[in-house]
């Protein structure tokens, strides 16, 4: 049976791997192709490559660095950050790219979910979900997380799923950086709503925090983390050990 | 010198890269003579059958691609690319392939569990024929990547099983003839023993 999957992303701003706290407070991290080769390496099961400034600055992905990455590294790779138009789509596949990932593109034009899985398939279009409590509510943010849309989540992400997305990663912006776990309440709430693939983001801190989400939500189908990987705090080899040991089915 | 058969869909940058980091030559084009002169054929494909087939008839490279498997030139076919070298799709009605190989590609819907999520996408167990020399550089039990919502059935033909809520033909073998249903160049190392397998075959 398939596996679960073990994701690291690389955040990238000026062509350089980045992870911030909060989304804020950016430090620089190191190459995004060494980082990619490496992870491809040691079994990452896929990678996610986020330009996180392009839908606030309107920046343009550095389509050279993901040629880079996707001309050396031989596994899933989904690439976000300022997608915004088909257009946007088909630059960042004719690079390398198996997926694409939307979040503020969507937010202001949720067509681009239906347009873009009936030119790439539904399995191309990810839906990344910036997501934070607000007033009891689980509320939609869009820019890199510095926007609350006021758009109730779970509804929000069952709408995108019905137009075509085919794989939804849970952000959470209430855990993002904190390190003390994923956020297994939000994540429940999601996985419940939908029958796609559902990817947990924000608040891995330990290789234990991934056997706990795997235990916790049987059915989740992927944890994402950046920092735990890129300093080397969990090495992804050892947490598939630990998974194996905990009868969670990995590569 | 591989050619990967360029007709218009998909894309062909992974496949490409794929074949140079195992030292390979490679040229994608649509070419008739370039495919011709070429040791072995990839037919990779992405996307819905129909208009896949429909798209490489267009170019008349489906004869070039028969015409040089009959004469008995290492052919492999990648996902999408695997699935029209069986004779039939029932992906959206009742479709026409290469019948290359033996066999039909059937939805996933409807023969598995309803719980299972399709497209099956993922990292997935092979169960290999071991004495295979395309797999000469693999294990049985490794895993590859999968994406897709249609299969084909266990047959004589099957080189290596896969299960997702049925047991499928993950790949395929029929003399100088084979097909993928998931992506080696995007199943890390293992894919790239597989590629490396195919390309050193003889014919």
């Amino acid at each position: 049976m398939i596996t679960k999957r073990i994701i690291p992303c690389l955040d990238v701003k000026n062509g350089r791997v980045v992870k911030g706290t909060n989304f804020k407070n950016l430090n620089d991290v190191s190459s995004p192709v060494e980082l990619a080769k490496y992870y491809s390496e040691c079994g990452a099961d896929e990678l996610v490559f986020y330009d996180i400034t392009a839908s606030y600055e309107g920046r343009q992905l550095f389509t050279d660095i993901l040629k880079e990455v996707a001309s050396q590294i031989f596994i899933p790779l989904t690439v976000g950050g300022g997608i915004n138009t088909v257009e946007d789509f088909d630059r960042v596949l004719k690079c390398g790219a198996d997926k694409v990932s939307v979040n503020s593109g969507a937010v202001k034009n949720p067509e681009l979910i239906s347009q873009a899985a009936r030119l790439y398939g539904n399995q191309c279009v990810v839906l990344s979900a910036d997501i934070k409590r607000v007033d009891g509510q689980f509320r939609i943010f869009a820019k890199g997380g510095r926007e609350d849309t006021g758009i109730e989540a779970i509804g929000w992400i069952k709408r995108c799923v019905e137009m075509g997305a085919g794989e939804v990663v849970v952000n959470s912006i209430d855990t993002d950086g904190v390190k003390k776990g994923f956020d297994i309440e939000m994540l429940k709430a999601v996985r419940e709503a939908v029958n796609v693939p559902v990817i947990a983001s924000g608040g891995a801190g330990s290789a234990e925090d991934f056997v706990t989400l795997f235990k916790e939500i049987p059915d989740i189908d992927a944890g994402l983390a950046a920092s735990i990987f890129h300093f080397s705090e969990v090495l992804i080899p050892d947490l598939k050990v630990l998974m194996k040991e905990n009868n969670i089915n990995v590569r | 010198m591989i050619a990967i058969i360029d007709y218009g869909v998909g894309n062909l940058f992974s496949l490409r890269s794929s074949f140079c980091a195992i030292g390979q030559q490679v040229k994608v084009t649509d070419d008739a003579e370039g495919i011709r002169k070429a040791d072995k054929i990839i037919l990779p494909g992405v996307g819905a059958f129909e208009d896949a087939v429909k798209k490489l008839k267009k170019t008349g490279l489906d004869t070039v691609l028969k015409e040089e498997a009959e004469k008995g030139k290492p052919v492999m076919g990648i996902c999408l690319g695997m699935q029209m070298l069986f004779e039939r799709s029932f992906e959206y009605g009742c479709h026409e392939g290469l019948g290359l190989i033996k066999g039909d590609i059937v939805p996933f819907e409807g023969k598995i569990d309803a719980s299972l999520k399709i497209p099956h996408i993922g990292w997935n167990a092979l169960e290999i024929k071991e004495d295979l020399p395309v797999f000469r550089y693999i294990k049985n039990g490794d895993h590859v990547y999968f994406v897709h919502s249609y299969f084909a059935a266990v047959t004589d033909e099957t080189v290596a099983k896969c299960e997702y809520g049925t047991v499928f033909t993950a790949a395929v073998g029929k003399d100088n003839i084979y097909g993928c249903q998931f992506h080696p160049e995007k199943s890390g190392q293992v894919g790239l023993n597989i590629l490396k397998g195919f390309c050193e075959l003889g014919g």
